[in-house]
């Protein structure tokens, strides 16, 4: 626990947080904790598992027929009904929160059931029969601009949305002039901090009054009200927006609710009923939303000392499928600090926005810093191995200097104070650089593989609502109109028995903002933190906010603090005035402690804080003349110095700037990849620290984030756009065991532009961790191209080289038929063998016959004999968590009765599609039994293919023996199975389509 | 346990943190939705619904176990004990629960329910436990907000404050 210095008052002070005895006693009331109205309905979407397809039909009739259902709605009933969301871009391209004649992303909303529980409206997603044609699917930035690339949009020619350059200053001049010119070339993975609360909500719609009412757990910001009102076609008095006393976490992600809440309303006005939607873990981590991932190439004019003169951006976006509010946000949050914690002042830019067939793109913790930091904290890294120099004095050399500030960068950013240098110094004495790199050496002198990574870091937080105008050329933004600011607001309010209650429109999810505020109001008032009583539940009915409200970059501390505070100071004033004339003294004699008003020069002279704070209640003939009441009090607030983006395009795109240093010593494991963190270190200057366990809190908890976007976390995607880590089996999460704890190391340099001196600090590690993490592998590895996540796979590649291919006489898999239409999907090859006690000729017979059939496929609801060699099949599997129906199409060919046949066939359902071949054959053991052996090769793809390798072979190797035990059961005799890498999987490859051996 | 019909709706009885509760469920009813939309008892906390997370977790007849992974019919006559059962009195936190406040080992909470039944269960077996033990128990379950190690603190002191309490009450 960081020991700050006590102070007079609360604030700075680590006092227990008032939010935690519900919340450690089960007593936390979170979306889904809280009751609905009697005939609530509860939603089930139904999601592509296509990445591009052309929707043909989707009948709903059967689905519709269930008992208990209510209502099925597609995407042209949401047409219907609503308005496309806005997109951040001037381009004739819709937004649907539901895909309408098309879709692009796996998961990707295709049908929505209401019914009377969730069980019934996921039973009835099963019988939505829906017809698509597949297109191909582009998944790579880069490739999607790309000549030819499958077109996800019109209105986006070369599936660019936006394509902007920038010049700063003269870095043409300054690159000629350089010595040297290093550059460096980056992917940033896809990941997102995936809060363990999903999304949740429940809307209803008055038709009497053409109003929607939601309460959900979203997160702001709240300029997003705007665009769901448009989207439900009412204005935004008809659209009260409510949330819950708690929510799980968010990071940003909760913002990307809001097309569900569209969809939800909807639903609700057309089942005239509230409807209740708590979305599911794979629901989320497929289709919620994303951080985007981004490939930049970044050139630095540099001096032979190291002295950067010029940047030179080139970054390419991939904001998924859609370009959903407030993207492109994700690329221009950062806009003015692309100079980092650097003093460079001449910079060239190049953004380019595309689309691409994944999911859309939102906030995620960092928001454009790990992007923006990764490539220029890696570059200079190459700086100083490129030019010999200590890669700490390359940071050295180029921190913008401390008597500099407030300090203009380059692109516009306004530097509000900070002592870059000094935190720098503090964080290598405090935090034992020398040791480490002592224990580098001689780890070094072993053979091991040891590195030192260094990041420095501004933090960027209270984000310039006009940011993300600077997407639009100059002349568009002037017929768009001017966008700035970052309203802030609080209101805090006296009863009739005196007593404080303080609400804000910040909508935490779990930062502590109710002890906070408690803490600065009390300090405003004499009184102590248990006196004052926080509400941050939100409601847009009721409540003061505005755009910017919401719970997003970092402002809580910045601006919503102050605000309180603000509003707090207005009321203690006009306290202040009624005491004085009651006390006799003048107003700023009035001193507020210990719960009294009181004289300075006499403290017996005083007054209880309650009898003053309610006169306004009780007796406001004796209030002061022209003194307004103190029952209630709102502030706004909102710094000026945020300022709308000019005509060169300079953007003031935050408030406030922390400051990082980031340091670590790593190993590696040379034989298994494996990288262990001996030691990291992370010094801040976060301005002042109004809650030090707090602060520590959102460090440790960032840095944890950090830690697994650069060495576990990657939402991965097949290149046909199957989404592949679709479970916390496949999408790892860091666990207490992976997550060591950081030395944190402070300083304060109060921010001069906010009322409390404070800075945001939730998201600074999550952009420099996993840059600094890099560096260290690259220190330890000798290696310039280091791509996240580090996962010991990667890294063995890059100590031993790509894995060598299998010689060609190694492990024969011949025999098995190619699968057939596999355009990238998920491959798995299998082989395996039974032994059946009945002859070849029986067997033959049974495998031919839909009855037996019927009976030995687990999960098989019927067998249709079309021909002698064709069947269909209606097939129900379970695997892991994903239990689905599934219509099979199954040709025999290359009959050789009784010895061996071919079965081929493609499979369909809502979770997911395959198909494959597979060579049966049946050899008589000279006992009268069999042996049935089987090679197959099958594909799968959509939703079944992001549940990973593990839970598809467990499945697969369950479902093989549940056939091979049916098929000896009915033959007579018990069976042996010889549970090679597959089994029958072949069979159900064709028949189910679930097997899964080889891996993806 | 008797066969039980897919359509049908069967009663469930069981202990919950000592009393008796009771309901009607499907069978294919999860426990962790029966625990908390039937019963009402919503401290207990859906996160995956595939066994990862750990948020759901319970104490079923003494044995930790992912409510989301277990049906309701499964624990007919348990005694079943979740995170509204560890407090002494609904005033009062435990001594793991205070050490949690005072260590900020909880930012949004969501997760915690199942952290601290795995912590109660664990620190009954293993009174003394190390740093590197407290982190291997952890691992079973996945918190975004807190990097874990205000958890562990939180659970070495608890430990320590609770083995010196067993040793006064010993020693008495």
């Amino acid at each position: 626990m960081l020991d700050v210095p006590q102070q007079d008052g609360w604030i700075g002070r680590a006092v227990e947080r008032v939010e935690d005895a519900a919340l450690l006693t089960g007593r936390g009331r979170f979306m889904d904790d809280l009751g609905t109205r009697p005939g609530t309905l509860h939603m089930a979407i139904l999601r592509s598992p296509h990445a591009h397809a052309d929707i043909l039909g989707v009948d709903c009739a059967t689905a519709g027929a269930l008992p208990g259902v209510e209502a099925v709605l597609t995407g042209a009933d949401i047409a219907r009904l609503t308005t496309s969301l806005v997109v951040g871009v001037k381009a004739p391209v819709s937004c649907w929160p539901m895909a309408v004649e098309r879709v692009r992303y796996v998961g990707e909303p295709v049908a929505l059931v209401v019914a009377r529980d969730r069980y019934v409206a996921e039973d009835a997603l099963d019988l939505i029969e829906v017809r698509y044609a597949t297109r191909a699917a582009v998944v790579d930035p880069l490739a999607a601009m790309d000549d030819g690339a499958p077109l996800l949009h019109d209105g986006f020619p070369r599936n660019t949305a936006s394509d902007r350059s920038f010049r700063y200053g003269d870095p043409e001049g300054a690159f000629a002039a350089a010595a040297r010119r290093v550059s460096i070339a980056v992917h940033y993975p896809r990941n997102s901090c995936t809060p363990i609360e999903t999304y949740g909500l429940v809307a209803e719609y008055d038709p009497g009054e053409d109003a929607y009412d939601v309460l959900a757990n979203f997160q702001g910001p709240f300029s997003i009200h705007a665009v769901i009102s448009r989207a439900l076609k009412v204005p935004g008095n008809r659209l009260r927006l409510r949330t819950p006393p708690d929510s799980g976490g968010s990071f940003g992600v909760k913002q990307g609710i809001f097309p569900y809440i569209v969809l939800a309303a909807v639903a609700a006005r057309v089942a005239g009923r509230p409807v209740k939607w708590i979305e599911d873990r794979l629901e989320h981590l497929m289709a919620s939303v994303s951080a985007t991932n981004r490939a930049t190439t970044l050139t630095a004019a540099v001096s032979a000392d190291g002295r950067v003169s010029a940047l030179d951006w080139d970054q390419v976006e991939d904001c998924g499928a859609h370009l959903r509010a407030p993207e492109p946000a994700t690329l221009y949050r950062m806009h003015g600090n692309l100079t980092g914690a650097y003093d460079i002042a001449h910079v060239s830019v190049r953004n380019r926005v595309v689309v691409t067939n994944k999911c859309p793109t939102g906030l995620n913790r960092g928001f454009g810093g790990p992007q923006v930091y990764f490539a220029l904290e890696r570059l200079m890294q190459r700086i100083a191995v490129e030019l010999g120099l200590d890669p700490l004095e390359v940071i050295r050399r180029n921190l913008v200097p401390a008597a500099s500030f407030p300090y203009r960068t380059a692109p516009g950013a306004l530097l509000d104070s900070g002592d870059y240098a000094g935190t720098l110094e503090a964080g290598i004495a405090e935090g034992g650089l020398a040791a480490l790199l002592a224990r580098r050496d001689a780890a070094r002198a072993e053979g091991r593989l040891y590195g030192i990574g260094y990041a420095a870091a501004v933090e960027p937080s209270v984000s310039n609502m006009g940011y993300i105008a600077t997407v639009l050329t100059p002349a568009e933004r002037r017929k768009a109109g001017p966008k700035n600011g970052a309203q802030a607001t609080a209101t805090v309010s006296i009863d009739p028995v005196g007593s404080v209650s303080v609400h804000v429109a910040s909508v935490p999810q779990g930062q502590g903002h109710r002890t906070v505020l408690s803490q600065v109001v009390a300090d405003a008032f004499g009184l102590t933190p248990g006196e004052i009583r926080v509400n941050t539940e939100m409601d847009t009915a009721k409540d003061a906010w505005s755009i910017a409200s919401g719970n997003y970059s970092s402002r809580f501390a910045a601006a919503v603090a102050g605000a309180a505070q603000i509003a707090a100071g207005r009321l203690a004033g006009r306290l202040a005035r009624i005491a004085a004339s009651q006390l006799n003294v003048p107003p700023d004699e009035v001193v507020f402690a210990g719960g009294k008003l009181s004289a300075r020069s006499n403290p017996a002279n005083a007054l209880a804080f309650s009898r003053v704070a309610a006169l306004s209640h009780w007796s406001p003939a004796q209030l002061p003349d022209g003194l307004a009441p103190t029952i209630r009090e709102t502030a706004f607030w909102t710094p000026p110095e945020l300022t709308a983006a000019d005509e060169e395009d300079h953007i003031n795109s935050s408030l406030c700037h922390g400051f990082i240093f980031d340091y670590c010593g790593i190993e590696v494991d040379r034989d298994t990849g494996e990288i262990r963190i001996d030691r990291y270190v992370t010094a801040h200057d976060c301005g002042t620290i109004l809650h030090p366990g707090m602060v520590d809190g959102q460090i440790r908890g960032g840095f944890a984030h950090a830690l697994g976007a650069a060495l576990l976390e990657e939402y991965a995607y097949g290149p046909d756009g199957s989404f592949l880590t679709g479970t916390f089996a496949d999408y790892l999460l860091p666990t207490a065991t992976e997550v060591p704890d950081p030395v944190i190391i402070h300083t304060q340099t109060p921010s001069p532009f906010t009322p409390l001196g404070a800075k945001g600090v939730g998201e600074g590690n999550c952009m420099s961790t996993p840059a600094c993490l890099a560096n260290a592998v690259a220190d330890a590895l000798g290696v310039a191209d280091i791509r996240l996540p580090l996962v010991p796979s990667g890294v063995a590649a890059l100590i031993q080289g790509e894995e060598r291919a299998a010689p060609p006489d190694a492990k024969p898999r011949g025999g098995a038929p190619k699968a057939a239409g596999a355009k990238g999907e998920k491959l798995m090859r299998g082989e395996g063998a039974a032994q059946v006690r009945a002859a070849p000729e029986a067997i033959w017979a049974m495998l031919l016959d839909p009855k037996t059939l019927e009976a030995i496929i687990p999960g098989a609801h019927g067998v249709e004999k079309i021909s002698d060699t064709h069947f269909r099949a209606d097939v129900t599997l379970g695997i892991g968590p994903v239990k689905g129906r599934y219509r099979a199409e199954v040709t025999l060919s290359d009959l050789d009765p009784p010895r061996a046949v071919t079965l081929g066939g493609k499979v369909e359902g809502n979770l997911g599609f395959g198909g494959g071949q597979g060579r049966i054959t049946l050899t008589p053991d000279g006992r009268g039994g069999t042996e049935v052996a089987y090679v197959y090769e099958a594909f799968v793809g959509g939703k079944v293919a992001s549940i990973g390798g593990r839970l598809l072979d467990g499945a697969a190797k369950v479902i093989i023996g549940q056939f091979f035990a049916a098929l000896a059961r009915r033959a007579g005799g018990a069976a042996g199975t010889t549970p090679r890498p597959g089994l029958l999987a072949r069979l159900l490859s064709l028949f189910s389509r679930t097997p899964k051996e080889g891996g993806r | 346990m008797p066969r039980l019909s897919a359509e049908g709706r069967h009663a469930v009885a069981f202990t919950l943190n000592g009393r008796a509760v009771d309901g009607v469920a499907e069978p294919r009813m999860l426990l962790s939705d029966f625990l908390r939309h039937v019963i009402g008892a919503t401290g207990t906390h859906v996160g995956c619904e595939h066994g990862v997370c750990g948020a759901c977790t319970v104490e079923v007849d003494g044995m930790l176990t992912r409510a989301c992974l277990t049906l309701a019919v499964q624990v007919e006559g348990s005694a079943i004990r979740t995170v509204e059962g560890l407090a002494p009195a609904p005033d009062r936190l435990s001594v793991l629960q205070a050490a949690f406040r005072r260590h900020h080992a909880l930012q949004c909470g969501f997760c915690t329910a199942g952290i601290l039944m795995s912590l109660d269960a664990f620190l009954k077996a293993t009174p003394r436990p190390d740093e590197a033990a407290v982190r291997d128990l952890l691992s079973g379950h996945l918190c975004r907000c807190t990097g874990y190690t205000p958890i562990v603190r939180a659970a070495l002191e608890a430990a320590a404050e609770l083995s010196a309490t067993q040793e006064e009450t010993a020693h008495a």
